[in-house]
């Protein structure tokens, strides 16, 4: 296992690379340098200003050089300094931002697991039902409807018309003043509907593909003999069939993280929730370059993160992976 | 083989509704200056924020802006911009998928690496960062997602291609004396075509959500120039008062990438043979 993991590690390395030089290239698109348009939003700012600034940033060195500067930083988690008018470093921007992120979406990601596994089990285990059927429609519509929509139409229903809840941001004005109950209860009803609505998206995947697995499980030659054997349809599903089809749900866990981060954007602006996706779409209104390129590679860096997380759940719970490794 | 594969699309019913639901969008799209019972873009003080009515048969937004009409200009957008990028994704997708399945070795690593690589970027953070170099016009919108959307028909061109290449008509074209690239686009694609086709069809939902998604955030189709994501932006100050304009757009944008959906999965079914 340890064997495996080291292989895995190691293996990270030139992703975490090759995610820098993107980052990197992408930011070398921009027509003219970053640092004009700080200065282009101040008339008074002289060339020799300019050029001072243009060297802060080390825009006059070659392009290789600067690339080489840049990851030196990177390694030591220095990610420059955020354009924005407070000039704090882009990594305790970041920072501060992302647990709130990770915490929309673990819990989405559980509220997922929950719902969307007993369905999908559900309809490949009734294949063809009036439920397996309805299961599919509302699957249908889940991967088209556009989620910003959704959260829309939730505003409009359960925040303009019932006024059961906050429509806006993670926390009431008063919050400070509330107990520790009525802090936690604030939470819940500002979290409620993001968490609900960025759960719905990824349901509709992922109830979908545990019935294909479900339903391929079930055509395997160990279920006839479970149930040959006598076994009751309840235990043949539960303990034979199920354990087999959720190995590969492991890895759509992983699959998904970066398809989260990216879908934040849109959760916490339409809530302003003050995330990390909030402040990226922030930084990109403001053209804030180092805040765009750190941002960028960080998302990439989850992902990374989560695929690796994956694959070692996906070890742990296959033997024959950690094995192949050797 | 051409017919059993229209039999089987015939016969799948949810595939025929997605049929006529992109016949019938296209179509829209393409009389959308016939259709249209009012110019698009015309504001008018007289009648704003109206509800539906026979005269505005979809209400009209905060500047009196008959929303039929612009969402009627909207779909041109929207199909516009799937259909192009859809195009590019798919294009770029077999290009380098076809290179790295037939050459293998040191070319298939590189490229298929690279796809990896790609990947692993949350493709909205991608999409949003080059557009806030560039200016969000709709040539480069179209650019951009077909630029960072391309990966999934790559690895699927490649798999084809990693079976294909091993058979004996490859191998009989070879001694004849073709060349590579004749081997790769007269007797390998046609072969792996139609994975991508489903894939491109399904490309197209991917691309309209997409869109609709950056317009909504302000950075793609910008105003006046109308698309149903762009509307729903503007919708969102008027939340309390005017429904019709955050449900119909919406609306639109469910029912084309359904249709999308549909098509897509029921090519993907009437061509395989294991579920005729």
């Amino acid at each position: 296992m340890i064997l495996y993991l080291c292989k895995r590690l190691l293996m990270m390395l030139p992703m975490l690379l090759g995610i820098t030089l993107v980052s990197f290239a992408v930011i070398q698109l921009a027509p003219g340098s970053p640092s004009d348009l700080m200065v282009d939003m101040n008339p008074q700012v002289s060339d020799l200003a300019r050029e001072r600034l243009h060297k802060f940033y080390g825009l006059d060195k070659p392009v290789l050089e600067q690339y080489w500067n840049w990851l030196k930083n990177l390694a030591a988690l220095d990610f420059g300094q955020s354009f924005a008018p407070d000039g704090r470093p882009v990594w305790d921007k970041i920072v501060e931002r992302l647990p709130i992120t990770v915490s929309i979406n673990v819990l989405s990601l559980l509220l997922t697991f929950l719902v969307a596994l007993p369905l999908g089990v559900y309809s490949a285990v009734h294949r063809g039902s009036w439920l397996d059927k309805g299961i599919t429609i509302f699957v249908f519509i889940g991967f088209a409807a556009p989620t910003f929509w959704l959260a829309l139409l939730a505003m409009m229903l359960f925040g303009v018309h019932l006024g059961w809840l906050p429509i806006s941001g993670i926390q009431a004005m008063n919050h400070d003043a509330l107990s520790w109950g009525g802090k936690a209860a604030d939470y819940a009803s500002h979290l409620f509907l993001p968490v609900l609505l960025s759960s719905f998206v990824s349901l509709a995947g992922l109830s979908r593909y545990m019935r294909s697995n479900m339903l391929e499980v079930i055509a395997q030659d160990y279920i006839t003999t479970a149930r040959a054997k006598g076994l009751r349809e309840r235990a043949v599903i539960c303990r034979h069939a199920l354990r087999n089809a959720l190995m590969p749900v492991i890895t759509i866990l992983g699959l998904s993280v970066p398809g989260l981060i990216g879908g934040s954007v849109i959760f916490e602006s339409v809530f302003a929730i003050p995330g990390m996706g909030k402040l990226f779409y922030d930084g990109v209104m403001a053209r804030d370059y180092p805040l765009i390129m750190g941002c960028l590679v960080l998302g990439a860096g989850l992902t990374l993160l989560g695929n690796l997380l994956a694959d070692i759940g996906y070890a742990l719970a296959d033997p024959r992976v950690r094995r192949e490794g050797r | 083989m051409e017919s059993s594969f229209y039999q089987a699309l015939r016969r799948n019913r949810l595939a025929m509704i997605g049929l006529y639901g992109v016949i019938l969008l296209m179509l829209t799209a393409f009389l959308a200056p016939l259709l249209a019972p009012y110019p698009p873009n015309l504001p008018n003080a007289d009648a704003v924020l109206l509800p539906p009515s026979w005269q505005y048969p979809l209400g009209t937004d905060d500047t009196g802006r008959d929303l039929l009409s612009r969402m009627l200009y909207g779909a041109r957008v929207s199909l516009e911009v799937g259909l192009v990028a859809a195009g590019i994704s798919t294009l770029l997708g077999v290009i380098l998928g076809a290179i790295a399945g037939y050459y293998g070795r040191w070319v298939e690593s590189l490229i298929m690496r690279f796809t990896d690589l790609m990947l692993c970027f949350p493709a909205f953070f991608l999409i949003l960062a080059v557009i806030a170099l560039l200016d969000p016009s709709i040539i480069n919108i179209m650019i951009i997602i077909g630029l960072t959307s391309w990966m999934g028909v790559a690895r699927l061109v490649r798999a084809e291609f990693l079976t294909l290449k091993h058979r004996e008509y490859v191998l009989a074209a070879r001694s004849l004396g073709a060349g590579n690239m004749r081997i790769i686009v007269r007797h390998l694609l046609p072969n792996a075509i139609a994975p991508v086709l489903v894939a491109a069809t399904l490309g197209v939902a991917g691309a309209i959500l997409l869109e609709s998604g950056l317009s909504f955030l302000g950075l793609g189709v910008q105003p006046p120039e109308a698309s149903w994501g762009n509307i729903l932006r503007q919708s969102k100050d008027n939340l309390e008062i005017a429904w019709w304009l955050s449900v119909f757009p919406g609306l639109a944008i469910l029912l084309t990438v359904l249709s999308y959906n549909l098509l897509g999965e029921g090519i993907r079914d009437a061509l395989d043979p294991k579920l005729r």
